[in-house]
């Protein structure tokens, strides 16, 4: 009984993983750029939303809104290493991952811990779930709808094609240095908007709560892909709802392991393994099973 | 149209790999001219196209397309003037996004990309005319992923998306070297379409010698960063493969022995 009651809060809370996830979705998948600046704007959008409330009696929506606009701008510090520094994209997002650390303790007064007042209710919580979720539904609607939309413009496409291949963007005149700053900025907003979302769920802001955030939100788009790619073939849509699944996907299991008594200590531990695990899956596929993977391209030419 | 004024590029310049890739060439073409351009292995001719389409800086000379110098112009701002078409099929679309997707994207080359619908019914109406003149039946495969079609088609679609929006410039990087002789035959066959009907300025490498000689106006031979010898109309036309090899030898001095373009 306690595990069935425990399910709820984790879906809850799998949401916000699984939006967080769609942030990673847009660099990991649609850019091609693993950005691991993602660590350190979770909690920015956590320590911003929560401190706005807090100490300055913002209202949620204000708190809401600087997380969004705070995250923009981790991605433009990483877009920037990346295309005008040339730094390489995984340094440039551990670079702005280690500048955040510090600044997330700044804004939080240099505390690596701040409240939300005791008994004061925020539009989600993990008081009234049913409430929570209703909003949930509306945020996901919402979300998905704006990027349904977006990568749909001439935009939005010139940044699906900068991932899919560059020289030939380049060669239609995308300017790809600006696309992928661009694609970092609306990443980092929407995994700062959940980092916001998660402190008000949980009731806190922690320094420490973005360890290890790509390495779910990897697991949440591999997930969601591995499962309902079937399902959500070539509707953009529907995959990133698939992403957001994966999330809660994850997070359940994640719950369930934890209810079975394991080590606490090893859960990072074991998401990493089997992130690692499922990354290698297409390159297994790719290396060791090459004429399934020819034949079924032949199949797919001739059709 | 296209003026090449002394333009030099070195690669890995002052170490033991320095490589003058182009020694000073200049080259100018007028309006509607199609020049061939030939030459061995590291001639410089693939240099000498990518240095026109701004894909690195050269390190002397100018670059001026139709009164604009663009020798300073990064690669995306010049795609506006040049349409391009690589060797590697896989180069020239997007493999992930749909085929009207990737026309779509060629619709934009050189304006402005916002937040309007990328591709709306009356683009699509205009994709299925356009696909239809290739007579691959690809017209009513739309929303098939690039990917998923032979290196032949992809070469036809990518050289539909360079010459739909007209350019001032064609580049050819050796664009059918990479397909099978017939197919290569009919992706050649309709580049010569395309370019006479559009009256298109043009720029093609190819190493097959007979492919230059039978088509364009003007056919350049290109050897050690340098323009060696050049020829056009009625002298290009009175040509011959064996004309071609001679005057390799005499300025190469022997050293010709390029198999690939013998036995082309």
């Amino acid at each position: 009984m306690l595990y069935l009651a425990s399910l709820p809060p984790a879906i809850a809370q799998g949401i916000i993983w699984g939006i967080m996830a769609i942030g990673v979705y847009i660099t990991y998948r649609i850019l091609d750029v693993a950005d691991l600046t993602v660590d350190g704007s979770i909690c920015t959008g956590m320590a911003v939303c929560t401190v706005l409330i807090v100490k300055f009696d913002m209202p949620v929506w204000v708190g809401l809104a600087a997380a969004v606009v705070a995250g923009m701008l981790a991605g433009l510090v990483t877009g920037i290493f990346h295309t005008f520094f040339g730094i390489p994209a995984i340094l440039s997002g551990i670079l702005t991952q280690l500048i955040l650390w510090s600044v997330n303790l700044k804004i939080m007064g240099g505390t690596s811990n701040v409240g939300y007042p005791f008994g004061v209710e925020y539009f989600i919580s993990t008081e009234s779930l049913s409430k929570t979720f209703l909003y949930f539904a509306i945020i996901l609607a919402l979300l998905i709808g704006l990027f349904y939309w977006f990568f749909g413009t001439t935009l939005g496409a010139s940044v699906r094609a900068t991932g899919c291949n560059i020289n030939m963007s380049r060669a239609q005149g995308i300017n790809t240095d600006f696309i992928k700053v661009l694609g970092l900025v609306i990443s980092n907003s929407v995994v700062a908007f959940s980092g916001a979302l998660l402190s008000l769920f949980l009731g806190f802001s922690d320094a420490n709560a973005g360890k290890g955030a790509i390495v779910i939100g990897l697991a949440a788009v591999i997930i969601g892909e591995a499962l309902f790619s079937r399902i959500t073939r070539n509707n953009f849509a529907l995959k990133l709802l698939s992403v957001v699944l994966g999330g809660v996907i994850y997070y359940m299991v994640y719950q369930t392991i934890i209810y079975l008594g394991l080590d606490t200590n090893y859960l990072k531990m074991l998401s990493a393994l089997l992130v690692a695990l499922f990354l290698a899956v297409p390159y297994w596929k790719k290396k060791y099973f090459k004429k399934a993977a020819k034949k079924e391209k032949e199949v797919a030419e001739n059709a | 149209m296209l003026e090449i004024k002394n333009v030099t590029k070195i690669f890995n310049a002052a170490t033991i790999n320095e490589k003058v890739a182009l020694n000073g060439v200049s080259l100018t073409l007028q309006d509607g001219d199609f020049v061939t351009v030939i030459g061995g292995n590291g001639a410089g001719k693939s240099t000498l196209l990518n240095a026109v389409a701004g894909t690195y800086p050269v390190d002397g000379g100018n670059i001026v397309i139709d009164g604009v110098d663009v020798t300073k112009m990064p690669e995306h701002k010049r795609a506006k003037y040049v349409g391009r078409v690589f060797q590697d099929p896989m180069t020239g679309t997007a493999a992930d996004m749909w085929i009207e997707e990737n026309l779509s994207l060629a619709k934009y080359r050189g304006k402005r990309r916002g937040l309007g619908w990328s591709i709306k019914a009356s683009d699509r109406a205009e994709f299925k005319e356009l696909l239809k003149t290739l007579d691959l039946g690809l017209e009513n495969r739309l929303s098939t992923k690039m990917g998923l079609l032979s290196g032949g088609q992809r070469q036809t679609v990518t050289l539909l998306m360079a010459t739909m929006q007209k350019p001032q410039l064609l580049l050819l990087d050796e664009h059918t070297a990479a397909l099978d002789p017939k197919t290569a035959d009919k992706v050649l066959t309709l580049t010569k379409d395309i370019v006479e009907k559009n009256k298109l300025t043009t720029l093609m490498i190819t190493h097959n010698m007979k492919d230059a000689l039978r088509l364009g106006n003007r056919i350049i031979m290109m050897h050690e960063g340098r323009i060696i010898f050049e020829a056009s109309g009625e002298e290009k036309q009175k040509l011959t493969v064996n004309d071609l090899l001679e005057k390799f030898s005499q300025v190469s001095k022997g050293t010709f022995a390029n198999d690939r373009m013998l036995l082309s």
